[in-house]
């Protein structure tokens, strides 16, 4: 066993000449082909790439889809985001659990099938779904899991779990996917038609600073959420000293509610590769990489060969389009399962193959970033954005949108809503119109941007998408009147402490707080005083986080107080007597009157 | 005017906090023409003999009695203050609370390297409170209206905190009074 082992591990150090670097590429194949990256397995790893076991620990310990303890050959992971919790993913997972007789977290004794939830994997739009190994199941209800976990037990592969292909490229022989795109409104930006490689073709005929300055003129903003201006970030890194620079492609969509990337990386893929040799033609850069995160890797092999055919007809590899001297190759990099490297340092630090936590900023990645060498971190959809703008131009795409959003934005809508999907928009539409297109009746509430972002009532209903209104990363879940806010809250607090890289303390112990207090009220054991406990909690957790996860996580918490206070109102109990509803005397004297055979003449 | 009357109190502590407080030296003349000591083990009152305007609460609950006294205090006082560590958030106390309570006991009255128990007893007299299942900071047990941090805070912040309470001012703790590291 050990000298397979070891074999396994040096092909796999070997194959990306034994750099550690490239750790998360070796680790995630030892875990594939091995079910678990063991004890053993580090200190081989450790000594191939000459670093101590402690690093590759760290790494295999920070990511959910890497273990220690040897997983199922089959892992079935059970989306539990509040959408397909929604839409019933608790009884999915309750008809796993018992028809393969395991439970939630568990590997069956034979080592066959392990089972286990997982944040949101990008199918909001076809909840309640799962990933079986890099297979993913959408739309399930009950019935379909229990034929679907009785075909597991029986040794059916995942592979033939597919029955019928979704449209477009998800039936492309090398994805082979029953996930359905759901696009239901095209823009004039993203899903328009195009002539393809024009915008490419016409960067190369400027001089890279001309580019910059047409992406400046168009005031095309970060799709990510934060809507950094992307010439800007460009021109830094342009001008930032530095041999080797990068462009890095942030297709790590972790935010609850967001699927706009699923779809560009399987449709629009040749406009990001696009996009991105235009930012290595600007800045000065001949290595692209896109992080592509784990629940994706269903189109990791579909992808690289549309890279491999870029390179044949001179897309991509050395003197592009004939340019002489103009060199710009991708590759990708596989995530496994962490929400926190969608933040664009902590992501850099994923590529760079250690634990995916961020890294202090100033220095800026521009300045300072992969393998600390000046790097530009965008989005899937920015790319996507700019080869058009170069296709057509700065006027074109500024008249676009709003005045200080310009261009189209890619929602990714789901929940409560009867036409869940892919909408681009030009910036500016208004919730409502919104909602109506989507189909959604009877709505209480709309989380804009994700729980990161602000959970708005009807009264916010007339106000717009964009960076100076309503910002967002692209996800928009909707919540019909029969959800109970405060559980909604709840769900994604949870989401928060399990994703929190652990840095830090106040998002660390902060969002643990924020949960057990709004437990606390759910239970009836709130009072009035609670709101500014929640509050302040609030304002500390975000002015003292380090990253954007712990400057985001308490939003949900602060816009449910804003907009549906008489939700908390109507279960918070003024307390006369002073004493805490939440501590119960008789609990906690159980044990030591179990102990010492008498009970409390006290109480 | 009759003068507004201070209770003090030592739960789960080590009665450091109440050291502190006379460590004020002198100035606990001036407190006395300020105050009326109530319950306190200053001066050994032991029951409340009337409303009181502050409590002042050393240490958390670790068992019945600290609960009961707690409770009693938040009965009869206007305004309770956790002071110091251990009744902000249970301090060297709590530390056994991620130890479940039969290994504490085995350990304090059986196990441990320097008890001597030629018959094994376990204390289990029934005038003994009983144990908590863990340490409780003040405020999760009854609303606590103001937290003094420190182990001790010192003398010059409890003299602060107390005069600005009592003359109804702003407190002004300066950096050297709540920096502790």
């Amino acid at each position: 066993m050990s000298q397979k082992l070891s074999r396994i591990i040096k092909n796999a150090c070997e194959s990306c000449g034994n750099d550690r670097n490239r750790l998360m590429d070796i680790v995630t194949a030892i875990q594939k082909e091995c079910g678990a990256v063991t004890l053993e397995a580090m200190d081989i790893i450790a000594k191939e790439l000459n670093v101590q076991r402690v690093d590759v620990e760290s790494v295999v310990s920070f990511y959910s889809f890497l273990s220690k303890e040897e997983k199922g050959k089959v892992v079935i992971r059970i989306c539990n985001d509040v959408v397909d919790i929604l839409k019933g993913a608790e009884d999915v997972a309750k008809v796993f659990s018992e028809t393969l007789g395991i439970e939630i977290g568990q590997t069956a004794a034979d080592g066959s099938i392990s089972l286990e939830y997982t944040p949101c994997i990008g199918l909001s739009d076809q909840a309640p779904a799962v990933l079986i190994n890099d297979v993913a199941i959408t739309n399930l209800t009950v019935d379909k899991a229990k034929s679907i976990a009785n075909d597991l037990k029986n040794g059916v592969l995942p592979e033939s779990l597919t029955k019928e292909c979704g449209d477009g490229n998800n039936a492309n022989d090398l994805v082979k996917s029953m996930v359905k795109n759901n696009i239901i409104k095209k823009g004039s930006v993203i899903f328009a038609e195009r002539q393809s490689e024009a915008g490419l073709e016409k960067a190369i005929t400027m001089s890279p600073s001309d580019v910059i300055s047409l992406i400046k003129a168009s005031k095309v903003r970060g799709r990510g959420g934060a809507g950094f201006p992307t010439g800007m970030k460009w021109e830094f890194t342009r001008a930032a000293k530095g041999d080797k620079k990068y462009v890095v492609c942030n297709a790590d969509e972790g935010e609850p509610g967001t699927f706009k990337d699923r779809v560009l990386l399987t449709e629009k893929f040749d406009m990001l590769c696009e996009g991105m040799a235009i930012g290595g033609y600007c800045i000065g850069s001949d290595s692209g990489i896109i992080y592509l995160r784990g629940e994706y890797a269903y189109l990791k092999a579909f992808l690289e060969k549309k890279l491999s055919q870029r390179k044949e007809v001179g897309l991509l590899g050395a003197n592009i389009c004939g340019k002489d001297g103009f060199n710009f190759d991708i590759r990708i990099q596989i995530g496994a399962g962490a929400y926190i490297c969608g933040e664009e340092t902590a992501l850099i630090s994923s590529c760079e193959g250690l634990r995916g936590d961020p890294k202090t900023r100033p220095p800026f990645p521009a300045q300072k970033g992969y393998l600390a060498s000046p790097t530009t971190v965008n989005n899937v959809e920015t790319f996507c954005s700019i080869a058009k703008i170069l296709e057509k131009d700065a006027a074109w795409y500024s008249a676009i949108g709003t005045k200080g959003s310009t261009g189209t934005k890619i929602l990714s809508i789901s929940g409560d809503c009867s036409n869940p999907g892919i909408y681009e928009y030009d910036f500016g539409v208004k919730v409502s119109d919104m909602l109506k297109d989507a189909g959604a009746e009877d709505t209480k509430a709309v989380l804009i941007g994700g729980p990161s972002g602000q959970l708005i009532g009807k009264t916010d209903f007339n106000r717009i998408i964009c960076y100076d209104d309503l910002a967002t990363g692209g996800s928009i879940v909707i919540f019909n009147s029969y959800r109970n806010i405060l559980e909604i809250v709840k769900s994604y607090l949870e989401f928060f402490v399990e994703e929190s890289c652990g840095y830090c303390t106040p998002c660390r112990t902060g969002n643990v707080l924020l949960l057990n207090k709004i437990e606390e009220i759910l239970e009836g054991k709130g009072e009035p005083s609670d709101i500014k406990y929640l509050e302040d909690l609030c304002s500390t957790v975000k002015v003292t986080s380090r990253c954007g996860l712990g400057q985001t996580s308490p939003n949900p918490v602060l816009t449910s107080i804003k907009n549906f206070r008489e939700v908390y109102d109507a279960v918070l109990k003024l307390n006369e007597d002073g004493r805490q509803p939440t501590f119960d005397i008789k609990a906690s004297l159980e044990v030591a009157e179990a102990l010492q055979g008498r009970k409390s003449v006290i109480y | 005017m009759e003068k507004p009357k201070v209770a003090t109190t030592s739960l789960a502590g080590c009665f450091g906090c109440h050291m502190s407080l006379l460590d004020i030296d002198d100035r606990i003349l001036k407190l006395i023409e300020l105050v009326d000591f109530d319950k306190s083990p200053i001066d050994d009152i032991k029951n409340f003999t009337g409303r009181c305007a502050v409590g002042i609460v050393e240490g958390g609950c670790c068992n019945e009695e600290n609960v009961h006294v707690l409770q009693d205090f938040r009965k009869n006082c206007d305004i309770l203050i956790s002071c110091g560590d251990c009744a902000i958030d249970g301090g060297i106390p709590a530390m056994r609370n991620n130890i479940p309570l039969k290994e504490c006991f085995d350990e304090a009255y059986h196990d441990g390297p320097t008890v001597y128990n030629p018959n094994n007893i376990t204390p289990n007299d029934k005038e003994l409170p009983l144990i908590l299942n863990k340490v409780y900071p003040c405020h999760h047990v009854v609303k606590m209206d103001y937290h003094l941090p420190g182990c001790p805070p010192s003398a010059d912040t409890l003299w602060e905190a107390l005069v600005a309470l009592l003359s109804n001012k702003p407190i002004e703790l300066p950096y050297e009074l709540i920096k502790y590291d």
